[in-house]
């Protein structure tokens, strides 16, 4: 025990007396950042309007209004006709006709009912049955008992993607309008164009998951030919590495032929590249050496289904076959925050970088490449355009390709589907 | 005290985890061990990183401090760090982790398809995330201060440079082994140090003293009080003063104080006499001074603050996605209640010590260095300094393990969610945005005791996430508007009495006591907000939730066969 050791911990000594005020500042920091931050997102939502009114003459200034309501009303529309994206748009366009009620319907039922005069709503279905037949606009009165109901006339515009009538637009006014009449044909026909791109965008969902199913199919051919040739060649000198062969041909056969989900995991990637390398080991021997450093963090990463393991293939193709020498392949996967970062490297010919954009862009030939381009769009398409692979290569320099795959990302899980639900 | 140990054994930590986080996992492996290569982290290493990342300041100063002068109430802050994750392991770690969620914000899109809610959760984490970052600055600039007599501010300036740099430069690759490491260094840092302390009073022939008397001098000592405080004596008191006591000057003249209030001014000299009682200062956090006035109505504010708040520490939910499965994640969070329970017997031991060899802390404002000074006050020479240098070690591996893992959940939430675009130049501006603000605060600040700080981002996490996780997981008619309403109200109404007492909010009774503890009445309002406006929009309950629900509750091996 020592004594006497006059007090110490008195180093803040410097601060005698202002604790007080400094506990005020600190606090005022607190309660103003959070109204900067609202201040700042006000000022951003109420700017825009303001510069586009500035802009030119009244009539340019009316033009880029409805340019920017249609805009507005686009996003909805682009995913469809339903009730909810009905309800979205309907707002927008009305502000765009000008109207007092506008409703959307389906080629069955009322969507939505956007303004005044709602109790028309049922009753309005039954004087669209003409308009949804045959396909073109008419007007008629709306009976009304009560005495001041706003809506009294109303005219139909059908929406038609590809010369089929989808539904109905149905705008309602107080009294005759050739104008409104015009416009909403005019609006119609636009919000026909919104749909028939929706209609485009879920053919081309539709397109690539045929391709993802392309993919799967192709592998086989091949790898099949080339796997079952080896397990023979060793069937008479070896049966045991035989058998071992085929128990990994059977696990890696499994796991590319299943059929639940879109995604995987990882780790259930990585091991089934496991088995595709046991197999072309088994081809190649020592003049194959894979180094793999994987951060265990990112291994219950989900990723679309089968998106590493043509990379490896490319890897292993471009690395060995029609040369001879040692080859060497090495597979990173590291923790980057909210992304993991993988990489696949081989020290094989590379390739001329003009070609290989040729490739992903579609306009090359097939050679080998069809697997790149296609897991490049569908890391595209799941995760957006910022998320393709980046390759580094030229020719003699090998091949360096990087995927950055995000830990989360809205719809995508083991067991998710591809494409709009 | 000596800082030829303490300065190379921090600078020895801060290299360690540095090194640790970009090496730690240069294992190459050949594919022959492919399978070792890819193994996933196991619930025992995933539970020592949870640990290690959760132990933060307010653990390993702030409740031996509180012990030392508020006496056994304050036991209930390490009961509630711990019980918070029995609340976690029931009704939140294995969905959670189905979620597929890496972090908060994430969990609130995947439940509700909501880009608005997704910002609002965002905002929130960030909120949490700087008022946590603020404590851990704090006792790093304290501890420096303490040991080596530096500024205040040197301390957490190291550990905010060292973080936000390691952290932008992509050097935190093996998080989970850095993490681990840091739990057991903690560990070791506060048993090794404990059981000599023990010994030396053991051979001190093993004083008593009972909690409840206040704590008493056992030799004569002088105390130089730091900040001007009031002292409210029982019984009179003779001291011997040099400075200003109750408006009058003294120089070195031996003054006896009658009961009631006195007030000592700052930089004040006192001198008492061998087995004096050490008067107790009336709180100067405002947080105290409610304590103080509603001893019952605080510690269920407390209780219900730490139970309920750890589910939505930005941090914690981090480190759960590394778990490979939902069972693995509740097993996970079984070996962490036991490691987090095996270290929280030890600060109290230091608390209970530092009541018997150093209570005059409590008169220099400086309770929270009692976990810092007690070897060398108890056991001192070579020996004592290598202990304390042990503990200053684990102290800063404290603040780096939880800054850094705050730093890294905010500037994720920052440059996903409020900065234009995503890219690695823009995760290093959301670092040095996400480090700066709670350094420029701690640096104004200064005052708060390090593990109240901490209660209150638990409190506001315990309005905001656990009704948005505890009804997102269990209740099926959640909506986004509710979600979204009960996140402002309970979160938004503990912000502002978190504010509110920060900035001193003057006056006591019944109003002060609700703002200086609002967990008690801010996270009913969140649950009951989110239930009643959900009630109010049925027709926004989005669309797929039941099969959200059943991929959050169905363990994974059944899923799979359910969709095949």
């Amino acid at each position: 025990m020592r004594n006497g050791r006059a007090g110490s911990g008195r180093a803040d000594g410097g601060r005698a007396g202002s604790g007080e005020v400094s506990g005020f500042l600190a606090g005022l920091c607190v309660a103003v950042l959070p109204l900067l931050a609202a201040g700042f997102w006000l000022g951003r939502r109420t700017a825009r309007p303001q510069s586009l009114g500035g802009l030119g003459t009244p009539v340019e200034h009316a033009t880029f209004q409805t340019l920017h309501t249609a805009s507005l009303a686009a996003p909805p529309l682009r995913a469809g006709l339903t009730e909810e994206t009905a309800r979205k748009a309907a707002r927008r366009l009305r502000s765009l006709l000008g109207t007092d009620a506008l409703c959307l319907t389906d080629d069955t039922r009322v969507l939505v009912w956007d303004g005044a005069g709602a109790h028309h709503r049922d009753g309005i279905k039954d004087r669209l049955a003409n308009a949804l037949d045959t396909g073109r606009g008419e007007a008629f009165r709306l009976a009304c008992d009560l005495p001041d109901c706003p809506v009294r006339w109303a005219v139909v515009a059908p929406l038609t993607v590809d010369d089929r009538v989808h539904g109905a637009l149905v705008a309602c006014a107080p009294r005759e309008s050739a104008v409104l009449a015009r416009a909403a044909g005019e609006v119609a026909r636009w919000v026909s164009v919104q749909l028939e791109l929706a209609d485009l965008d879920r053919s081309r969902t539709r397109l690539i998951e045929a391709e993802i199913k392309a993919l799967r199919a192709q592998i086989s051919p091949h790898f099949i030919y080339n796997s079952l040739a080896v397990i023979a060649s060793f069937v008479r000198t070896d049966p045991e590495r035989a058998r071992e062969l085929l128990l990994e041909f059977a696990d890696f056969t499994r796991y590319s032929f299943r059929r639940h989900g879109d995604f995987t995991t990882l780790a259930d990637e990585l091991h089934a590249i496991e088995h595709y390398l046991a197999l072309v080991r088994a081809r190649f021997g020592d003049r194959l050496a894979v180094t793999l450093q994987i951060a265990p963090e990112v291994l219950p990463v989900t990723l679309p289904f089968l998106c590493l393991q043509p990379l490896v293939e490319n890897a292993v193709k471009h690395g060995l076959e029609g040369k001879a020498g040692r080859r060497h392949i090495r597979i990173t996967a590291q923790d980057a925050g909210a992304e993991a970062l993988v990489v696949i490297e081989d020290d094989g010919d590379g390739m001329d970088p003009g070609l290989l954009r040729r490739i992903l862009a579609g306009e090359a030939g097939h050679s080998g490449g069809i697997g790149l381009s296609n897991v490049d769009d569908r890391l595209r398409q799941v995760y957006g355009d910022d998320h393709g692979l980046v390759i580094e290569t030229a020719p003699g320099a090998g091949m360096k390709i990087t995927a950055r795959l995000p830990k989360y990302q809205p719809g995508v899980h083991p067991a998710g589907r591809l494409g709009p639900e | 005290m000596n800082s030829g140990y303490t300065v190379p054994a921090i600078a020895l930590v801060v290299v360690t985890t540095v090194l640790v986080g970009a090496f730690g996992l240069r294992i190459s492996r050949t594919t022959s061990d492919f399978y070792v290569a890819s193994r996933t982290v196991g619930p025992r290493l995933n539970a020592a990183a949870i640990s290690g990342e959760y132990l933060s300041a307010a653990s390993f100063l702030g409740i031996a401090g509180l012990v030392l002068t508020q006496g056994p109430d304050t036991l209930w802050y390490p009961v509630g760090y711990t019980a918070g994750y029995l609340v976690l392991l029931l009704f939140v770690a294995a969905p959670l982790r189905r979620s597929g969620a890496y972090t908060l914000p994430d969990f609130a899109e995947a439940r509700l398809a909501s880009r608005a809610v997704r910002r609002l959760a965002g905002a929130f984490v960030v909120g949490v995330g700087w008022l946590y970052l603020l404590p851990q600055l704090q006792g790093a600039g304290l501890t420096l201060a303490v040991l080596t007599g530096a500024r205040d501010w040197l301390g957490a300036v190291i550990v905010a440079v060292v973080v936000t740099a390691t952290v932008a430069a992509g050097g935190m690759r093996s998080v989970t082994f850095v993490q681990a490491f840091q739990y057991w260094l903690k560990l070791t840092a506060l048993l090794v140090p404990a059981l000599f302390l023990v010994l030396a009073w053991q051979s001190d022939g093993g004083p008593r003293h009972a909690f409840t008397e206040p704590a008493g001098l056992r030799e004569q000592r002088a105390v130089r009080v730091a900040d001007t405080l009031t002292l409210r004596l029982d019984r009179p008191l003779t001291v011997t003063v040099t400075g200003t006591v109750d408006g009058r000057p003294h120089r070195k003249a031996p003054l006896t104080l009658a009961p009631g209030p006195h007030r000592i001014h700052a930089g004040t000299r006192l001198t008492f006499a061998d087995g004096a009682p050490v008067p107790v200062p009336e709180g100067s956090a405002a947080s105290d001074r409610a304590r103080e006035e509603r001893p019952l109505y605080a510690t269920y504010g407390l209780i219900v603050a730490t139970f309920l708040g750890t589910m939505g520490l930005p941090h914690v939910v981090v480190r759960y996605y590394t778990s490979p499965h939902g069972v693995a994640a509740r097993r996970a969070t079984v070996a962490v209640l036991a490691l987090v329970g095996a270290f929280y017997l030890l600060p109290p031991v230091y608390g209970a010590l530092g009541r018997l060899y150093a209570p005059d802390l409590a008169l220099t404002g400086n309770a929270d260095a009692a976990v810092l000074v007690l070897p060398d006050r108890m056991i001192g020479g070579l020996g004592g300094d290598l202990l304390g240098a042990l503990v200053a070690g684990g102290a800063f591996a404290a603040f780096l393990s939880t800054a850094s893992g705050l730093t890294m959940a905010v500037a994720g939430v920052l440059t996903q969610d409020v900065l234009p675009s995503r890219g690695v130049r823009h995760f290093r501006h959301g670092t040095v945005l996400a480090m700066a603000v709670p350094l420029a605060a701690s640096v104004l600040v200064g005052s708060l005791p390090v593990a109240d700080a901490v209660g209150l981002a638990f409190a506001v996490s315990a309005s905001s996430f656990c009704p948005l996780l505890v009804l997102g997981i269990w209740w099926r008619r959640l909506t986004p508007p509710g979600a979204a309403a009960g996140m402002l109200a309970g979160g938004g109404a503990a912000l502002a009495a978190v504010t509110a007492t920060m900035a001193g909010y003057p006056g006591a009774g019944p109003v002060h006591a609700l703002l200086a503890w609002p967990a008690v009445w801010s996270v009913p309002l969140g649950f009951l907000t989110m239930i009643l406006v959900s009630l109010a929009t049925p027709g926004r309950v989005p669309p797929g939730t039941a099969a959200i629900l059943a991929r959050f509750h169905l363990p994974e091996e059944l899923r799979a066969e359910v969709t095949a």
